[in-house]
């Protein structure tokens, strides 16, 4: 049984200028000891559809799926004293700013032992005790200290490494990070990733890490879901990924990347995600979509075989080329 | 912590040296002869305005007047009442604690009421609770307070009966004046009775002078309430499977507070206003009726005493409020 | 969460507003506004056309009616529709006439504290230095006392009249747009715009008031929708403390202190004028927030 299954699932948000989609029918799983990146440019709901796994979206969201389930447990219909125990505790989260996602009021040590105390019951002693491992666990120097301190005295690698041992205190079977390093310097975004894939081999629980940097992705994850105005564009796992992206949203993400550059200038992927007023006819991706024909512009796409990487594309790409074989269904 | 003590202290040297030459300037800068004025429409001879000028010191430079002035407030003689020859010092004593009294009941009356009406309308935003509370928060804010407390007066005292109209206390009890408070002394005179009566003297009085700031508090910690919700910690708390209570009463409340502490701050003045026209419509002994009698009676060196000393006072307390700000807001704190 | 995000299409992308249409877009979307400012519309109306509209002369005394009570009550009369005071005058007609110096001592205060404020405050914004020094902790003295209090001690000092009562309020409400104006300023004076204004050979004048003020208007809107409101409070307040206008003009805070000694035996001496400020104020503080949520972006609701 998989750790994380999620069918169907789609976030629709009442906005004054109607409902918006930011989650479309997307589907994935996670098992224990699997690292899933999630793909996509910002807008393209991939955090908000971990929002809605946790239970962390506001009022006007309408979270729908025809599954998502937890450890076998049924998330979408959990009651708060229930959803209380799971969140937190079994599935934790941290948050791409470290820096504000602390809180600025209480200490370091205040905030680990919250989690400590509600979820796990220890005693004072146990707690402090606790609270130091930790943050020995993450790596940040001089601990006990540490416990005293506030959040602005911290810097922002320091704070992700207090958000990451908060989010591991209570050995989760799932931890999902958004996009965790983006807000980091380059050199701490390596020492926070490593970190990261390090705790995740140790105690073998699952990691979802949504990200917008194929290079993060390249580094750590065993299996990618490339996402697109809120729906799933494509599924693979990282090697093959790379090695023959089936969708063209794919290919162009990684032909973007610098290493990966083959003329002086770098290709970019012209446009912008669709947003609430401007979703197109048929494939989503199709106005900017190199290979687009027609048929992309008016009718909706149907899902691939999982040999062509479950990509959402009438003519999915192989060797870099569109399939014309086709039919319009 | 003493620095920021020691920065925010010195900061106040140069407003109070505003004040005082604002409250001396407030006569001097009267068109006119200021022994004239001081003798109102009487009028005086010659002689004896050759003679006040003098004993007020009036014959001198203006800036040997102010320091004069400077240096006697630091040393607290505020000059004398003209109408009852006491020091204004002691005047003002003697009627502050009925001030005192009725302000810290009614910001407490604000605080208990306000905080929690503005939590609840941020909790449940957008729904009818929360419009039906922030439309009476507004009225609450738009209120004539003097017209308020004749409302009040005519629905409580005169058709109901239940509370009395003026005063501090039933003319019944008589005790002896220890704190000037006359909840605390009612009890330490121990008579059957007497604690009621002041309290039920107080009600009223505290209702009005506490309605405005808790409009504000209340609207206030509303919509502090509402920016702190939206932030990445307490998503964060939320995340951590944390009750929405905890999250809400601890997480959220302690940030939302911050902002909501310089408000009442500012309630100060805002309670000072009111107390002079709280207090001249239940006829309460305080500073602010003492003031409007003062006025009308052209008790000049009155007046300037009493504005000085709540200049003061209101600076005072905006002091204790930004240690407060200090205490629960760490990022100043450590700023030392 | 979910960004907000740009379409490069502008065949999809929604016409774009115009200011005045997207500011009466989101103030119309504020109910309560709406009503406020349809209140104090109606408020200005009966205000201009008192003359016409109020059924007697304001001070007018009907000695056969004194204390008559309001025609839905035992005793009342169509004569007299909201009652007479102590001395026989018509409520009603005291009351529009009344609606005239709330008014009118709103719109002086404001006009008044408005134009001498934002004009020290660009100047001392713009100049900075010793000036700015001496002016701000002068504006600070005067933000020190309670306004009551100081306005109070103001009129003592001029005598009590309305007009008093007007300069007083005018000056305890003119350092907040000296503040506002200023911090403005500072926070404009460097941006880009205004350094090529200044590079294009705009003169300091042209510069602060047609350049950088337009920039900084929705706080002082707000603010002057909040002194409006405030001002009427503080004339009524003096009024009612007896300096004011003084008796007999018909000024709602002046009708309450007459009516005082009735409190008991006539409620609607008392209360008509009271209601009459209360909803003035209310109408126009719900105008207030309207605006503030239109013109201030950062507070729109999400």
């Amino acid at each position: 049984m998989a750790l994380l299954e999620i069918e169907n699932l789609s976030v629709a948000f009442a906005t004054s200028g109607g409902t918006f989609r930011a989650v479309d029918k997307l589907s994935l799983s996670v098992q224990s000891n699997d690292i899933l990146a999630i793909v996509g440019e910002s807008g393209s709901g991939k955090s908000v559809a971990m929002m809605a796994v946790m239970g962390l979206l506001p009022w006007t969201a309408k979270v729908t799926a025809d599954k998502l389930n937890f450890n076998g447990i049924d998330l979408l219909n959990l009651n708060a004293r229930m959803r209380k125990k799971v969140i937190g505790k079994d599935i934790a989260m941290i948050f791409q700013e470290p820096m504000s996602s602390l809180n600025p009021c209480f200490t370091v040590g205040f905030q680990l032992a919250e989690a400590l105390r509600v979820h796990l019951g220890m005693n004072r002693a146990e707690r402090r005790k606790r609270s130091i491992e930790l943050l020995e666990l993450v790596g940040i120097p001089a601990p006990e200290k540490r416990l005293s301190a506030f959040p602005h005295q911290l810097s922002g690698g320091m704070s992700q490494r207090v958000m990451i041992a908060m989010a591991i205190s209570c050995n989760p079977k799932l931890l999902i990070a958004d996009e965790p390093t983006t807000a980091l310097d380059v050199t701490i975004q390596a020492q926070i990733l490593d970190l990261l894939v390090s705790l995740q081999s140790e105690t073998d629980m699952g990691l979802v890490l949504i990200t917008h940097d194929m290079g993060v992705v390249a580094e750590t994850a065993d299996r990618v879901v490339v996402q697109y105005a809120g729906q799933k564009a494509e599924e693979q796992p990282v090697k093959k990924l790379f090695a023959e992206p089936h969708h063209p949203y794919t290919s162009a993400l990684l032909a973007a990347l610098p290493e990966r550059a083959t003329s002086q200038i770098l290709p970019s992927i012209p446009g912008v995600v669709p947003g609430q007023f401007d979703r197109p006819k048929g494939c989503l991706f199709s106005p900017r979509c190199a290979y687009a024909t027609d048929l992309c512009r008016t009718v909706e796409p149907k899902r691939a075989e999982a040999a062509l990487g479950h990509a959402l594309c009438h003519y999915p790409l192989v060797d870099g080329e569109p399939t014309k074989n086709q039919k319009v269904s | 912590m003493f620095g920021f003590l020691l920065k925010r202290f010195g900061l106040l040297i140069p407003t109070f040296l505003g004040v005082t030459l604002a409250a001396f300037s407030f006569v001097r800068i009267l068109p006119g002869d200021p022994v004239l004025l001081m003798a109102g429409e009487r009028g005086v001879t010659p002689e004896r305005h050759a003679q006040l000028l003098e004993q007020f010191g009036f014959d001198r430079p203006l800036y040997v007047q102010y320091f004069d002035y400077l240096f006697s407030a630091l040393r607290g003689d505020l000059g004398q009442s003209l109408v009852t020859k006491r020091p204004v010092w002691d005047e003002f004593f003697t009627l502050f604690p009925a001030t005192f009294e009725l302000s810290i009941c009614a910001i407490i009356f604000a605080l208990v009421i306000g905080l929690p009406i503005g939590m609840l309308a941020a909790i449940k935003r957008g729904t009818w609770f929360d419009q039906s509370l922030m439309g009476a928060a507004l009225v609450g804010y738009s209120m004539p307070i003097f017209w308020w407390g004749l409302l009040l007066i005519i629905l409580f005292s005169g058709t109901l009966g239940w509370t009395p109209v003026s005063g501090r206390i039933s003319l019944l009890y008589y005790f002896p004046n220890v704190t000037g408070l006359m909840l605390v002394d009612s009890l330490l005179s121990g008579q059957k009775g007497a604690f009621a009566s002041a309290v039920s003297h107080l009600i009223l009085p505290t209702i009005v002078l506490g309605t405005i700031p808790l409009a504000v508090i209340a609207r206030q910690t509303r919509s502090a309430m509402l920016e702190v919700l939206n932030e990445d910690y307490v998503r964060t708390a939320r995340a951590k499977g944390l009750s929405a209570k905890r999250v809400i009463g601890v997480h959220a409340l302690r940030n939302a507070m911050i902002p909501v502490i310089t408000t009442i701050g500012l309630q100060v003045g805002v309670l000072m206003a009111g107390a002079i026209l709280t207090e001249t419509i239940f006829s309460w002994p305080g500073i602010g009726k003492w003031l409007i009698d003062s006025i009308s009676r052209r008790d000049y060196p009155s007046v300037q005493g009493g504005l000085l000393m709540i200049a003061v006072i209101i600076m005072f307390v905006n002091l204790v409020v930004d240690l407060l700000y200090g205490l629960i807001n760490p990022r100043i704190r450590h700023k030392g | 969460m979910t960004d907000q995000v740009i379409s490069t299409d502008p065949e999809v992308n929604d016409a774009p507003q115009s200011g005045l249409a997207s500011f009466w877009f989101y103030f119309s979307e504020n109910k309560g506004a709406v009503v406020g400012l349809c209140f104090f519309v109606a408020i200005c109306l009966i205000a201009v056309f008192a003359d016409f509209v109020a059924p007697h002369a304001p001070n007018q005394q009907y000695r056969d009616f004194f204390l008559v009570p309001p025609v839905w009550q035992e005793g009342g009369s169509w004569q007299f529709i909201l009652g007479t005071d102590a001395v026989g005058r018509d409520m009603l007609s005291r009351l529009i006439h009344g609606s005239r110096f709330s008014l009118f001592v709103g719109i002086i205060v404001v006009v008044g504290a408005v134009t001498v404020g934002v004009t020290i405050g660009l100047i001392v914004g713009y100049v900075g230095g010793a000036l700015d020094t001496l002016v701000m902790r002068l504006m600070d003295i005067i933000l020190a006392f309670p306004s009551l209090l100081l306005a109070l001690v103001l009129v003592a000092v001029l005598g009590p009249s309305l007009t008093n009562a007007i300069i007083a309020i005018a000056i305890i409400q003119q350092p907040h747009y000296v503040r506002l104006t200023r911090a403005a300023v500072l926070g404009e004076r460097e941006k880009d715009y205004v350094t090529a204004a200044r590079l294009a050979g705009v003169g300091p004048i042209r510069l602060m008031f047609r350049t950088i003020l337009p920039n900084c208007m929705a706080p002082l809107i707000v603010q002057a929708a909040l002194s409006f409101s405030t001002a009427i409070l503080d004339a009524a307040a003096l009024g009612f403390l007896g300096m004011g206008a003084q008796p007999p003009t018909p000024e709602w805070g002046t009708m309450l202190a007459e009516a005082r000694e009735f409190i008991l035996r006539a409620w609607w001496v008392v209360t008509l004028p009271g209601l009459a400020i209360l909803m003035t104020v209310l109408a126009i503080n719900l105008m207030g927030d309207g605006l503030r949520d239109a013109l201030d972006p950062k507070l729109k609701r999400s």
